[in-house]
């Protein structure tokens, strides 16, 4: 615990935790289907997707406070699917925090110990112990009602991580944080789960979020698991057209696939011009429409070259964004394409009305996938 | 800005006034002419003083009466939260239809008339009730057993007729606890005995003490309830008070019990109060 570096790799020190095939049923709707994910020990995994995705469910199925109507959990190789919660040994961070009212802060986190048998001077101790851990240890004797928002979710976390569980499961665990407070609590969890090296589960629909801290990031749509890898890869080679519109903002062009390889792939846009991509996604043929997905930072404007086979537009207008320019330029096919330029390399915004050519900045940086 | 605060305040007297007038022409009224009343030495009138008081407090029979109206209460508090913190608690966990079933069989004696839910009574308890005939039939006794006109009738009839009572705080008291509580205690190791002692029990306490509040009330000035299941044998404070004052037409005296009787409530309530206050100071977060 002492020797691992806040940045180090995964400690082995967790459990290993796998669904597998899990699917719930509400009724006739499928909330989680077919979900399958190989967590390694210690490592921390995003749940990432958008609102009635299944976050939450496969959470709950993860705690045991829900039976999935198929599939297994298992922990340490172990399948816990016959366990009730109190059995385990899975701790959780609610989104509302739940700390009990009724109780000191001390006694909220003592709580787990007490349930399993710990005696008064255990308790006490371990409690302290694990309040110093989020630097709450001179706020024990407070009501919970009178912290903080950060400093209550670090007591439920403290509560959660005092009964040494296996499995750690926080649920958007920092949305009701405002934006300062919950940079230094994502800091502060990713802090204390690299030290204490337990596996964790968060989830999440803030993609900032999921990439910023966790490992690897599982992103999940109506209830399927789109694509589980780390988040670089999640960003730069997603799987589906589904993650890369999700996680980053995404311009989508429409264009015949002209030929492809394993590595690479070249399109003609409908709105003009030759595109170099990735390699496409499935099972394309040349001839093929397939939708181009280029990030905003992936193209530049270039000033336009009379010629034909370029990707020319119209300058509608531009927004200097701190660190970047972004412009939004009206390309042939009427698409409005968003731009986005360090803005060392782009004093001047261009005036409404300027003829343009856009370039990507290097190839194959776009994605291809079969037209939608 | 200042007047227009002063405005809302008269607007808001004038708005209290009507009420304000009732209470002062039908119960404040009432109330003094009692105390005043309860100071008459003599019922024909004559001179103020405390003998109705000390007649009272000095009376072993009167103080008896008093003691077993608000040991009665007590006992019917207990039996109706004993009963109905279950129903409340069910009502609590089941789906939504089940729900409305049992709101409805709680809200059942609400809907019907006191009279007639204590002669369902007579006819449940009397000699040939349906509780002496059901025991009969089973061959589990012989000769019917006393169960009208004795304590333990007249306190189950009364916990019935105050079930909603005691059921809807600790309904409204149940829901407004979070559920995440209960899967945060169960997930922390607290199996269900142990999370519905912990979490579930301290935070229903301001419902509980509301539900047994209303429910002693309740039960110790039912007069219709407490005389016909009890009979001629037992008589509790209102039956008592309503004998001076109309068969013996002694109105200092029912006056001067009344007010005992009242003060007797008051302390008790306020002693709940008080322990809703302390309930409420760590059950409200
Ligand atoms: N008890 C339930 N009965 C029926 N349907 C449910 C139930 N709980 C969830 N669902 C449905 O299952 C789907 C997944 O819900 P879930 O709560 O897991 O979503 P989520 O990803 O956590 O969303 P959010 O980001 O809004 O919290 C939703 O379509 C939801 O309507
Ligand atoms: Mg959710």
């Amino acid at each position: 615990m002492v020797n691992a570096s806040p940045n180090g790799p995964a400690s082995p020190r967790g459990q290993t935790l796998l669904l597998d095939g899990i699917t719930q049923r509400y009724g006739a709707s499928l909330a989680v289907d077919g979900v399958t994910l190989d967590i390694r020990g210690g490592e921390l995994v995003a749940l990432l997707g958008p609102s009635g995705c299944g976050k939450t469910t496969l959470l709950r199925i993860i705690a045991g406070f829900l039976a999935q109507t198929k599939g297994h959990v298992m922990v340490g190789g172990q399948s816990i699917d016959g366990l009730p919660p109190n059995r385990r040994s899975v701790g959780i961070v609610f989104q509302n925090y739940a700390l009990f009212p009724h109780m000191t802060v001390a006694e909220n986190v003592a709580y787990g110990l007490d349930a399993r048998g710990a005696d008064r001077a255990t308790q006490r101790s371990e409690a302290q112990r694990m309040l110093d851990l989020v630097k709450l240890g001179h706020l024990g004797d407070r009501a919970p009602r009178q912290l903080s928002g950060g400093q209550q979710q670090r007591v439920a976390l403290a509560r959660a991580l005092a009964v040494n569980p296996s499995i750690l499961l926080l649920d958007e665990p920092f949305a009701a944080l405002d934006k300062n407070l919950r940079l230094d609590m994502q800091i502060e969890v990713k802090r204390i789960q690299r030290l204490s090296g337990i596996t964790t589960i968060l989830v999440t629909h803030d993609q900032e979020e999921a990439l910023s801290m966790a490992d690897r990031v599982a992103v999940l749509s109506q209830g399927r698991l789109e694509q589980f890898s780390p988040p670089t890869e999640i960003y730069d080679a997603p799987d589906s057209l589904f993650v890369n519109t999700f996680v980053g903002s995404a311009n989508l062009l429409g264009g015949v696939l002209l030929d492809c390889d394993r590595s690479a792939g070249r399109v003609r846009l409908d709105a003009g011009g030759l595109i170099e991509t990735r390699a496409p996604k499935g099972d394309l043929r040349p001839g093929a429409r397939v939708t181009v997905c280029l990030r905003p930072e992936h193209l530049s404007v270039a000033p336009a070259a009379g010629d034909g086979d370029t990707l020319n537009g119209v300058v509608e207008m531009g927004l200097p964004l701190g660190a970047t320019v972004v412009h939004e330029i009206r390309v042939g096919d009427g698409t409005a394409v968003k731009v986005s330029e360090p803005r060392i390399q782009r004093a001047d915004l261009l005036a409404p009305g300027t003829p343009v050519r856009l370039a990507p900045v290097a190839p194959r940086l776009a994605s291809v996938f079969a037209a939608a | 800005m200042a007047a227009t605060l002063r405005d809302v305040t008269t607007y808001d007297l004038k708005l209290a006034a009507p009420l304000a007038a009732g209470f002062v022409l039908f119960f404040v009224t009432p109330l003094a002419i009692l105390l005043a009343l309860s100071f008459q030495t003599d019922p024909q009138g004559g001179h103020y003083g405390l003998t109705q008081y000390v007649n009272f407090l000095g009376d072993r029979f009167s103080l008896g009466v008093l003691g077993s109206t608000l040991w009665l209460g007590v006992k019917v508090t207990a039996l109706t939260l004993l009963l109905g913190y279950p129903v409340a608690w069910l009502h609590q966990r089941s789906p939504g239809w089940a729900r409305g079933l049992i709101m409805l069989l709680v809200l059942l004696p609400l809907l019907t008339s006191v009279v007639v839910r204590t002669f369902a009574w007579v006819v449940i308890l009397g000699r040939q009730g349906i509780v002496n005939a059901t025991l009969a039939w089973l061959g589990l006794i012989d000769t019917p057993l006393k169960l009208l006109y004795t304590d333990g009738g007249v306190v189950v009839a009364l916990a019935q007729v105050q079930m909603p009572l005691m059921v809807l705080p600790i309904v409204t008291a149940l829901g407004r606890i979070d559920p995440n509580f209960a899967d945060a205690s169960s997930v922390l190791g607290a199996g269900h005995w142990r999370t519905f002692r912990k979490v579930i029990l301290p935070l229903s306490l301001p419902g509980i003490v509301a539900g047994c509040l209303l429910t002693y009330a309740a039960a110790i000035t039912a007069f219709i309830t407490q005389s016909l299941i009890g009979g001629g044998q037992m008589l509790f404070m209102p039956m008592y008070i309503y004998q001076q004052a109309s068969t013996l037409q002694n109105w200092p005296f029912a006056a001067a019990i009344s007010i005992v009787f009242l003060v007797s409530v008051l302390v008790v309530v306020s002693i709940f109060n008080a322990l809703g206050r302390l309930s409420r100071g760590y059950a409200n977060a």
